[in-house]
């Protein structure tokens, strides 16, 4: 089953790289190049994504920012948020968990896990 | 099109991203280094090399990752106020910035960079932190995250586990000592209990007891023991629990995966059943290790072969061929979209226009001699046609088009490099960077460019020494600036040296026998002497001279680009090498005349002043030499005719007309021609690549008749007249 994945990540090589891996699975892959780009494109999406990929280190709005904007809002709570961060500090997990993270992955990533890991948080992989 | 390895791609794009990363970063070590310390600015500097890092992780470049992910930590550290950036610091950046960049050129064209260059950097940047790195990197040797990206459309092989940091929720248990051929039936006992917060942070419970099915078929039992009375019930509250069996033989590391994501935000207790709850004791965990020896004993058993019923799904990317799936890439938000096109498209559109230009210029002179009025709607129509026929071009020109910024931070790196070889401290100043000039002019300045920012710091500037003595700044200053004046692009490169000493580059050039001893020359021509192939002033021979580039090869590279290239010289107070260049190669401002029957194209650059010849003004200077008095000088006459080899020398040269070109050495020459026909753009054609070079020849051009015409090099065929002619148009003779 296709998914629809918001990415969203500052750099383009990720971006790339995401939409790849994504397209590859079968899933659809917007994506946007930070936070208030993030934003923006999730309003535009006439469907919501069954998951959102977010980096953290990103420029004009940062992926804490975002995270915690889009659950802010009433009609994203429920959409599973995955950070993709080549940082793995545990401070930084808990403070996107707080935020609102659904859960975390180490870039760099392996796409077959990704994949897995967006089947099992939008309840798609084995229902 | 070709099918293309779209890893390749990204790669390939990768690289272009890293050189604007490098850029940006370049950007923001230079604010830092004039004392912003704005958090922005220091955000942007770890930015860049972040990304740098996150993109070599993915290619498995671990040579740029290593050293990207010292350089980061090194930054993040002043990013969080824990080191101060002193002035030593922010210099370190900047060699490390060199290195960063040198390390991703090395990466991508399959190089490896001399460590012991990158080894020192990284010494001196872990001096800086010190314990903090040594620790961090303990961290990441534990998480060993780093391992490279493949991205494939094979199926999906379960058994690798190393994207997952968080995974191991009970280390003990991750042995693999438990073995799943033993006689019972192996599996696990889950139970499972999310706390509230569970539910906020998007993960659902529903999801991950499906998930288990990948694995065997779980039986699920709801645990409702902590359900309060119905109005004691909050929504949001984790209530409910539920207690899994779950048959299989996947390791427990597979099972914990699936509840990763919730790790802290449930109870959750995972334990093997079957035989491995038999064999508790250490002892016997080790005797099962010796005798399954090798590999983890379920690495080639995927969980389906050994699950009685297979798993009914597994992750669609394994069990579903790859739909067609669209992509939108909304990725407008910040800055200018931009989009990346292959230079040959652009090419072929320059000369495009080029040829649409010429065949506005000839329908325009049709119409003209046909003798349709202007103020007709033809007229009116080929007006406007003209305006946009411009337009177009000047747009099209646009496209190759590039700021300086970048060869200005190269040449920032020269300063650096150059200063520190010759112990000079020197402060680099940059004006215009965003000035425009097309891509391949700016390609083919770096060389020339490089030379005379190197000639700069190492024969302009004074030491400290002399500098403090002449009572000037320690810091030696060197200025680059790039501006646009009437049409072309103007680049200075400026010392605040102690000026040309021209006594001594008289003497050099005499002792070289390249001026005959005792000339008077003006100070302006003593200075054009460094132009000449051979020169150098260098006493003894520094680190930096001796490269085999001399000041002649950096004008003959300028004027390749249809540039000129002048000093000007204040004793004690420094030296101004001053580059002019044409916008475009494609296009150029001529002067088209008739002689002998030939129409030609001079560059409008190379023409001073344009006039016509009286008697009056004409005199001759033995049988060969004609002069013609300019004002108060007597300047050379050429017949350009008669050079190219048109005609033979005319009798009187009253009434014909003469073009005054000023040659890089100041010299003066009176070319004379038959008849100036206009000024107008022509679009150069090469003609190398058929003839070869020609002296005196630069390119040709087709004109608004149809006809060719060649487009003159004057300074060159000055040049070639004056070493083989009668008809010497030098003062003395520069070898060409």
């Amino acid at each position: 089953m296709s998914l629809s994945i918001l990415a969203v990540d500052d750099s383009r090589t990720i971006r790339d790289m995401l939409r790849l891996a994504l397209t590859q699975a079968g899933f659809e892959a917007t994506t946007a190049e930070d936070g208030v780009d993030g934003l923006e494109t999730l309003k535009d999406m006439s469907e919501q994504p069954d998951a959102i990929i977010t980096d953290i280190n990103m420029p004009r709005m940062d992926g804490f920012g975002f995270i915690d904007a889009v659950r802010a809002q009433d009609t994203y709570q429920a959409i599973p948020i995955l950070v993709l961060s080549t940082e793995s500090a545990d401070e930084l997990k808990s403070r996107a968990r707080t935020a609102g993270a659904t859960g975390w992955i180490v870039k760099p990533f392996d796409p077959s896990k990704l994949i897995r890991a967006l089947n099992m948080v939008a309840g798609k992989g084995a229902a | 099109m070709a099918d293309i390895d779209p890893m390749a791609e990204i790669r390939a794009s990768f690289f272009i991203e890293c050189e604007e990363l490098l850029e940006s970063l370049q950007d923001g070590l230079t604010a830092m280094d004039d004392g912003d310390f704005d958090s922005e600015t220091i955000n942007v500097c770890f930015r860049a090399v972040h990304s740098i890092k996150g993109g070599a992780g993915a290619f498995g470049l671990e040579a740029l990752v290593r050293f990207a992910h010292r350089f980061e930590t090194v930054m993040d550290e002043i990013r969080n106020g824990r080191l101060e950036p002193t002035r030593d610091t922010i210099s370190l950046f900047f060699r490390g910035a060199d290195v960063l960049f040198d390390l991703v050129r090395a990466s991508r064209d399959d190089e490896s960079l001399d460590d012991a260059t990158v080894e020192l950097i990284l010494v001196d940047l872990e001096a800086l932190v010190g314990a903090r790195l040594a620790e961090e990197e303990a961290e990441e040797a534990e998480g060993a995250d780093f391992t490279p990206m493949s991205l494939s459309l094979d199926p999906i092989d379960g058994d690798d586990h190393s994207g997952f940091a968080l995974m191991d929720l009970d280390a003990p248990l991750d042995d693999p000592a438990i073995p799943p051929t033993s006689s019972a039936p192996a599996g696990f006992k889950i139970a499972f209990h999310p706390a509230a917060e569970l539910f906020a942070s998007g993960n659902e419970p529903r999801h991950m007891l499906a998930a288990l099915r990948d694995f065997g078929e779980p039986h699920i039992t709801c645990d409702l023991s902590n359900l309060p009375d119905l109005t004691g019930l909050v929504p949001e509250q984790g209530v409910v629990g539920w207690h899994i069996t779950l048959e299989t033989s996947a390791r427990k590391e597979e099972i914990a995966e699936v509840f990763e994501f919730v790790d802290g935000l449930c109870e959750l207790s995972i334990e093997a059943t079957g035989s491995a709850p038999a064999l508790p004791d250490l002892e016997s965990i080790d005797l099962e290790n010796i005798v399954i020896p090798g590999p983890r004993p379920d690495d080639d058993t995927p969980p389906q072969d050994a699950t009685p019923e297979p798993a009914p799904a597994t992750p669609p990317s394994a069990s579903s061929p790859p739909a067609p799936a669209k992509s939108k890439d909304k990725s407008t938000g910040s800055a200018k979209a931009t989009v990346r096109v292959d230079l040959d498209r652009i090419e072929r559109l320059v000369n495009l226009v080029g040829e649409l230009v010429i065949n506005q210029a000839m329908l325009s002179q049709s119409i003209t001699e046909a003798g349709v009025p202007t103020n007709s709607a033809v007229g009116s129509g080929l007006e406007e046609f003209l305006q946009l026929t411009r337009d177009i071009q000047e747009s099209v020109m646009m496209i190759r088009a590039q700021p300086v910024k970048s060869l200005f931070q190269r040449m920032s790196r020269i300063i650096r490099e150059s200063s520190a070889m010759v112990g000079k401290s020197v402060r680099f100043v940059t004006e215009g960077e965003q000035t425009e000039i097309d891509k391949t002019v700016l390609e083919r300045l770096a060389d020339p460019l490089t030379h005379m920012v190197r000639n700069a710091v190492d024969h302009g500037l004074e030491n400290t020494d002399g500098r403090l003595a002449a009572g000037k700044s320690a810091d030696g200053i060197v200025t680059l600036t790039a501006a646009h004046k009437s049409g072309r692009v103007v680049l200075e490169v400026k010392d605040d040296g102690s000026g040309i000493n021209r006594e001594r580059v008289k003497q050099i050039a005499e002792d070289k026998g390249l001026i005959p001893p005792g000339v008077q020359m003006q100070d302006q021509e003593i200075d054009n002497l460094l132009f000449l192939p051979g020169f150098s002033t260098a006493t003894e021979v520094s680190d930096l001279s001796g490269r085999g580039v001399g000041m002649d090869v950096v004008r003959s590279a300028i004027q390749a680009l249809g540039g000129r290239v002048t000093i000007t010289s204040e004793p004690g107070s420094g030296t101004t090498f001053s580059i002019s260049l044409p916008l475009t190669l494609a296009v150029l401002d001529g002067m088209v005349v008739e002689t002998g029957g030939e129409t030609l194209v001079v560059p409008l650059g190379s023409i001073a002043e344009t006039l016509t010849l009286t008697a009056a003004d004409i005199e001759q200077l033995g049988a060969d030499t004609t002069l013609v008095r300019i004002r108060e000088e007597f300047v050379p006459i050429l017949d350009l005719a008669v050079e190219l080899g048109f005609r033979t020398p005319l009798e009187g040269y009253e009434g014909r007309s003469v073009l005054l070109i000023t040659s890089e050495d100041n010299s003066r020459t009176a070319l004379v021609v038959d008849r100036i026909v206009e000024q107008r753009q022509v679009v150069i054609k090469g003609l190398q690549e058929s003839y070869g070079r020609v002296a005196g020849i630069a390119a040709a051009t087709i004109l608004g008749n149809g006809r060719i015409a060649l487009i003159l090099d004057p300074t060159d065929l000055i040049a070639s007249a004056g070493s083989s002619g009668p008809h010497s148009a030098q003062p003395f003779a520069i070898a060409g």
